[in-house]
């Protein structure tokens, strides 16, 4: 489903983020992205996400060669793709429904369909009761969990989380991972760039480990070992 | 608020811009109208060699009128228009004869004739008869009037387009600023797969209705400014009525400011998310 050949990308200055990486991800499958802090993790998702361009190499998405999307598509391509970073990234301003919502309202979708899926994604978070609530008024657990049902509104083929847990304690962190453990259950591929150990020692599931921009270990059931 | 302000102005010139241009029509149309050709004739020619040359001169197709004004009837004339002027009156008793010329006013079907007609006037045979032709002193009025108003035209023109950069330097940096401090809700916005128009809609809107408010004021301003100043303009040149102007062309003026504003802010928040919204 996705695929690394041979990718490297070298920002201004000749710092070299990521360096002859090849890796592929199935379908529905758990993926754990490991490293220090700088070993490239967030260059990889970048990449994935079309914010960047490999120096060298190929990144295919379901058979494409993501290089060779021309800009204009990479609205349709990004509602494939659902994004979690650890700040959240939501708007303050709006309830966690509205929040949701505002995913489905920016790609034109009808008040119908807001009404059908929010309320269901929402569910499946777990933040059904919290749904009028703002983000200042969210734990740091339920406004990743308000993120995710963001990412989950348009129904994407992969699940991109960059540190999801980077702000939250132990419960809480467990307490996202089964989310997304559950998503992919669900038939959603998950990718998840972390440096937390505990939380990839209890997985049990591929680990990808990264050092320097370059893969040093690629295991199916993998523990974090660096 | 600068950009609206800038935005104003540049709209204030485009209208003087047009105004002016329809004042300096106005102004040119009524010296040509007024313009004619006065031959005065040597002192020692008979009037009937004067009508002679009349009779000639009215076979060409280009003169519209001819009036003959014998030296009687310009004495006449002068004492007439002078009479209340001692020191002129007093001047004539000194020169003791009738010091005018018989003369030949001639008026043309069309202002662009007159060159047509002096010319000939300059080629026939008649130049024995002929003292002096006053055309072209007129021609030397209407000249400098054109030359003047299309200088001043020049000069407007030239003024709008800097403040029209200006205008666009300004818009895109308040856009540019207003881009900066909404990139948080921009980058939750590509995330979650907005299109580059809806992006981009908002920062277009703003750069319209900063166009169109400063339309409105412009509009509000001149029309209260042409009202003023109407009655002044019409003790100077009795036939023009600037308001009356104003309000036949107000249509015109409407779209002339709102097509200055719109396409101003818009084109300025254009170049402004090209070159700072990365989608």
């Amino acid at each position: 489903m996705i695929s690394f050949q041979h990718v490297t990308k070298i920002y201004p200055r000749n710092t070299v983020a990521v360096e002859d990486v090849s890796f592929d991800v199935k379908e529905k499958e758990f993926v754990s992205i490991v490293g220090k802090s700088g070993a490239g993790k967030t260059t990889l998702l970048k990449l994935l996400l079309a914010e960047e361009r490999p120096t060298q190499g190929k990144i295919f998405f379901d058979g494409r060669n993501i290089n060779e999307i021309k800009p204009g598509k990479f609205p349709n391509f990004r509602r494939e793709i659902g994004a979690v970073f650890q700040d959240y990234k939501l708007l303050p301003f709006k309830t966690t429904y509205e929040n949701v919502a505002y995913a489905l309202e920016v790609i034109g979708a009808s008040d119908r369909e807001i009404a059908r899926d929010v309320p269901k994604v929402l569910e499946i978070v777990g933040l059904t009761e919290k749904a009028n609530n703002f983000p200042q008024e969210l734990s740091g657990g339920e406004k990743q969990r308000a993120a995710i049902a963001r990412a989950l509104i348009h129904r994407p083929e992969v699940i991109l989380a960059d540190e999801p847990t980077g702000n939250l304690d132990p419960y809480h962190s467990l307490d996202i991972i089964r989310l997304l453990l559950k998503i992919q259950e669900m038939g959603t591929t998950v990718i998840l760039a972390t440096h937390n150990r505990e939380i990839i020692n209890s997985l049990e599931k591929r680990v990808i480990t990264l050092e320097n921009g370059k893969v040093i270990r690629d295991e199916k059931k993998g523990r974090f070992i660096l | 608020m600068a950009t609206v302000f800038i935005l104003l102005l540049t709209i204030a010139l485009a209208t003087s811009l047009f105004l002016f241009r329809g004042f300096s029509q106005f102004l040119l149309s009524s010296v040509e109208e007024k313009a004619d050709i006065s031959v005065y004739f040597k002192e020692e020619i008979s009037e009937s060699d004067i009508f002679e040359f009349r009779e000639k001169l009215s076979k060409v197709p280009e003169v519209r009128e001819l009036r003959y004004i014998s030296q009687e009837m310009a004495l006449i004339d002068f004492t007439e228009k002078h009479k209340d002027n001692p020191v002129l009156m007093a001047s004539l008793t000194e020169v003791g004869r009738n010091p005018f010329l018989a003369s030949l006013n001639i008026m043309a079907s069309e202002p662009g004739q007159y060159q047509a007609i002096a010319d000939f006037l300059g080629g026939s045979d008649f130049t024995d008869l002929i003292e002096k032709v006053d055309y072209y002193q007129r021609k030397s009025v209407i000249e400098r009037i054109f030359s003047l108003t299309s200088t001043i035209n020049r000069s407007f023109l030239f003024l709008s387009i800097i403040l029209a950069l200006v205008a666009i330097l300004i818009t895109f940096n308040t856009i540019r600023l207003a881009i900066y401090n909404s990139r948080e809700e921009i980058k939750i916005q590509r995330l979650v797969g907005a299109s580059s128009w809806f992006i981009r809609g908002p920062f277009l809107v703003q750069g319209a209705l900063a166009g169109i408010l400063a339309a409105l004021i412009c509009l509000l301003i001149s029309s209260l400014i042409i009202w003023g100043l109407s009655s002044k303009v019409e003790t100077f040149f009795t036939d023009l009525d600037i308001f009356q102007f104003f309000i036949t062309n107000f249509w015109q003026i409407i779209l002339i400011q709102f097509a200055t504003g719109i396409l101003l802010g818009v084109i300025s928040s254009f170049l402004a998310t090209r070159r700072y919204l990365k989608l």
